[in-house]
């Protein structure tokens, strides 16, 4: 992988970006150069200003100050038109697809080439026959975009955006939604692109993929660039400490498990959603004192579902959950999540802004979420704010949440300062089972070193944590044992020892378990 | 992203508001020209007419009263979520409560029956708002819908009862005898009088004061007791409730009947204070203002009330203009009103950028 002559002009250069959206300075006279015909990587944590930056070069923020030059020549960007006739794609990270259009409509929204879509569409299908053809990018341009998975909705998007002649195409988090399989393919892809000479800007936090795919990589802090550095020369230990000021580990260390007795039993768990799709089918588990166990998956198959059944959040179309050998109430009732937090069974969930917080509370009425009826917060019928006020200040001492504001709007912390918020509130009263769902999902390097530390402690502390989540390197990192879902049932377990990446992926799939069903 | 900016407390709520006021007057005073009248000596009238003598004070207390309690009912509704639009009909059929204890209980001394027709007021309040409560919680009726709907079933209902039931048949009209004198509310008259205070008759009577102490009661309720909290959390998120373990459509059902109490307190104001009578449309469409009320306080019982008190001297005051000056009828006052409330609740934040780019630049400076 070597970078681009250094005689030719990069494919796009910024000078001095600077932004403000009120008191917050996102960017500050920000430089880039991008070179042609490579795949340059920008990391850095959430609020660091990726989003920012890129949101300039395609039009969505106009830039306080700075020029942007694409191929040499400075072009003004006021809005995304203009982004996309000086050869700029984006591909954000929530897809821009209407669900219930096809491929083919969804390629030409915005570029319809006339009143009429006939015609439009003729030049098109051909058009994109060609590019398919070129990059190997197979669509079925007639198909629905809610029938197609979300690797095939991300090749859509990317097919959009080389639709409209994209000579540099940018990346939101691309692989946030995809199975280490597809988010090699999509690799690949970008490997045939760049071969062309044409440019990539991938924007994520993961620094393996940085590693793996990027010829050149900038790393961003606190609206600033810090360093850009030859990917060849670099290390995920020196990206993760430029991006956070200091040095961190990326994994945790632990000591072997020591598992303990069962402390959660669930059998034959079913769910079927108000739309009458079964998102469970036939779940059964087990979790002990001491260990962690981790559910991975792809986005989607049912994991979330899991979780929520399992804190007495969704009413359940069969099977029954063991508690310490003793059986819980069906879930769905406020009743039920009453009762499993009584037991002693705490849950943060994935859904932090509509679920484990309300983001227009202070961090103190946040903080008593759940626990509102405690004697301790008031007398009789009436809550203390103040003593809501104290409790929040310690928890905030404790979990190390800054701006450690117990006023403060929950909805103003930063996505580590609020995990810390709910994890703090949920760990703190001592729980014998946490169920934790996508816990550093947003969540900045290093908080999610801490928010990591604080499980293992727990866990080492005996108790049983249920772990979700959709970055494989948090399970591998944390789990003790590893159950796979798809498509709403366990396909796979694998001890923490005999897992990899690999094989995790193919059951992430489904592919392992189709193998075993023939 | 053009998030709110940031502006000094008293500017946010006071300096604002005010501009904005400023603006509907000013552009009323534009309508008042154009139908040929003297828009400041309308001012004039108006201003006097609300609060330039005490039976003028009285009265305009007397219209805040009902303004806080109905708006009140609306506010309290809108921190679970609901949008309480029936606060008319609730009021109405309170009426009934206070009515039948008024009426058929004339019996009791007055320290046993006075409370018991307020008691009896807000249960057939809280009753008739439950029901649109109940249906949005378990049967996914939106309560929009649904409390307008009960608004005309409260009006026919009534109708139907004061004509063929309750009516004085010595008397002409539709109405019911006058209660018993031990029945009804202090007047503001008699207890000024105790304290060798004289003041003018007017409608205004004790149920000022049980709408101070409901004000206090909706600001501890809501802010201070774990069934508020129970009560905005499901306002905010129900996802959130359920995970808190708190029933969402229990929520709902209380926040509705609590919000139906309340607009039939405004029946006591009218019924047991003021009439002394069960009358068909008392409610007058202050159940409707209560909702501008409520909009323009913030939905909270400080700004309730201070918004009640600036719909009361309207009204008052607009009565007042509609009688001195020829071409201005209780239409014109309504139109006044409603430009208050377009300024003031529809187009509140349109001096927010002018005045948050003139303040960045003070402290700059």
């Amino acid at each position: 992988m070597e970078a681009a002559s250094a005689l030719e002009l990069p494919a796009l250069e910024l000078r001095g970006i600077d932004k403000s959206f009120g008191a917050v300075h996102a960017n500050r006279a920000v430089d880039l150069s991008v070179a042609k015909g490579s795949i340059h990587g920008i990391v850095g944590e959430n609020g660091a200003g990726k989003s920012t930056l890129m949101g300039i070069v395609y039009g969505y923020y106009a830039a306080d100050a700075g020029t942007i030059r694409v191929d040499g020549k400075e072009v003004h960007i006021a809005a995304s038109q203009d982004a996309i006739a000086a050869g700029i794609g984006m591909v954000h990270q929530h897809f821009m697809l209407v669900e219930n259009f096809t491929v083919l409509e969804n390629v030409l929204l915005g570029a319809e080439g006339g009143a009429l879509l006939k015609k439009g569409e003729a030049a098109a299908r051909a058009a994109l026959g060609k590019i398919m053809a070129d990059y190997g990018l197979e669509v079925d341009l007639d198909a629905k975009i809610e029938t197609l998975d979300v690797g095939t909705q991300q090749r859509v998007e990317i097919l959009k955006a080389l639709y409209r002649g994209a000579q540099i195409l940018i990346l939101d988090e691309p692989t946030a939604v995809l199975t280490p399989q597809e988010a090699d393919a999509l690799f690949r892809l970008l490997d045939t692109w760049r071969s062309q000479g044409r440019t990539v800007i991938l924007i994520t936090h993961k620094l393996r993929e940085i590693l793996a795919a990027t010829d050149r990589v900038t790393v961003m802090r606190q609206g600033a660039v810090v360093a850009t550095r030859d990917t060849a020369a670099t290390s995920q230990e020196e990206l993760a400490e430029l991006m956070v000021g200091r040095r961190v580990q990326l994994r945790v260390a632990k000591d072997a498990c020591v598992p303990g007795a069962e402390v959660l039993r669930a059998t034959g768990l079913r769910y079927v959603d108000a739309r009458g799709v079964e998102r469970l089918r036939g779940v059964s588990l087990s979790v002990r004192a001491g260990e962690i166990v981790g559910i991975a998956g792809v986005s989607g198959n049912g994991q979330s579902e899991l979780l929520e059944a399992l804190a007495g959040l969704l009413p359940l179309a069969g099977g029954e959950i063991f508690y310490k050998s003793e059986k819980l109430a069906p879930p769905g009732t406020a009743a039920a999540s009453r009762a499993a937090r009584l037991h002693g069974i705490a849950h943060v969930p994935e859904d932090r802004h509509r679920m484990g917080m309300v983001v227009g509370y202070s961090a103190a009425e946040s903080t008593i979420l759940g626990y509102h009826g405690d004697e301790d917060l008031g007398f009789g019928p009436l809550l203390s704010n103040r003593a809501a006020t104290t409790r929040t200040a310690r928890l905030m001492g404790a979990y190390d949440v800054r701006p450690a504001a117990p006023a403060l709007r929950s909805g103003n912390f930063s996505g580590g300062n609020q995990q810390k918020i709910v994890l703090g509130r949920e760990i703190d009263r001592d729980p014998e089972l946490l169920l934790i769902g996508q816990p550093t999902r947003g969540v900045d390097i290093g908080a999610i070193e801490f928010i990591h530390r604080r499980l293992v402690a727990l866990r080492d502390a005996g108790k049983a944590i249920l772990l979700v989540s959709c970055e494989l390197d948090e399970i591998l990192g944390l789990a003790d044992r590893i159950l796979v879902m798809f498509d709403g049932r366990i396909v796979g377990e694998l001890g923490r020892d005999a897992a990899d990446e690999r094989a995790l992926g193919l059951m992430m799939a489904g592919v392992a378990q189709a193998a075993a069903a023939e | 992203m053009s998030a709110g900016a940031r502006l000094p407390r008293w500017v946010d709520l006071g300096l604002l508001p005010l501009l904005n006021l400023a603006a509907a007057f000013l552009l009323s005073g534009l309508v008042v020209l154009a139908i040929g009248e003297d828009p400041i000596k309308a001012l004039r009238i108006l201003v006097n007419g609300a609060v330039g003598y005490p039976e003028a004070v009285a009265f305009t207390l007397y219209y805040t009263t009902n303004f806080i309690l109905t708006g009140l009912a609306v506010a309290l509704a809108f921190h679970a979520g609901l949008f309480n639009i029936g606060g008319e009909g609730q009021a109405y059929v309170a009426g009934l409560g206070v009515g039948l204890v008024c009426l058929y209980l004339d019996f009791l001394p007055g320290f046993a029956v006075v409370p018991i027709a307020i008691l009896s007021a807000a249960a057939f309040g809280a009753a008739w708002a439950a029901i649109p409560g109940w249906l949005e919680a378990y049967r996914g009726s939106h309560v929009v819908i649904t409390t307008i709907m009960f608004n005309f079933l409260a009006a026919a209902l009534m109708t139907y009862l004061i004509t063929n039931w309750l009516l004085d048949p010595a008397h002409g009209a539709p109405e019911t005898r006058r209660f018993a004198g031990h029945t009804t509310l202090w007047t503001m008259q008699q207890m000024l009088g105790w304290f060798g205070i004289k003041a003018p008759r007017s409608p205004l009577n004790a149920a000022f004061f049980l709408a101070l102490a409901a004000a206090a009661f909706v600001w501890i309720y809501v802010w201070h007791t774990r069934a508020g909290y129970r009560l905005r959390t499901v306002g905010s998120s129900h996802k959130a409730a359920l995970y808190a373990g708190i029933d969402p459509a229990r929520t709902i059902v209380v926040a509705m009947a609590i919000s139906g109490a309340l607009a039939g307190l405004m029946a006591v104001n009218e019924i047991q204070g003021a009439q002394a009578r069960l009358l068909l449309s008392f409610t007058g469409g202050y159940g409707f203002v209560g909702i501008a009320v409520a909009l323009m306080g913030r939905n909270h019982p400080v700004g309730v009330c201070l918004a009640a008190l600036l719909f009361g001297a309207l009204y008052q005051g607009g009565a007042e203009l509609a009688f001195e000056m020829r071409n201005i009828n209780r239409e014109m006052v309504i139109v006044i009103q409603g430009l208050i409330i377009l300024f003031c609740g529809a187009l509140e934040n349109m001096f927010r950028p002018t005045l948050a780019r003139l303040f960045a630049r003070q402290g700059a400076a």
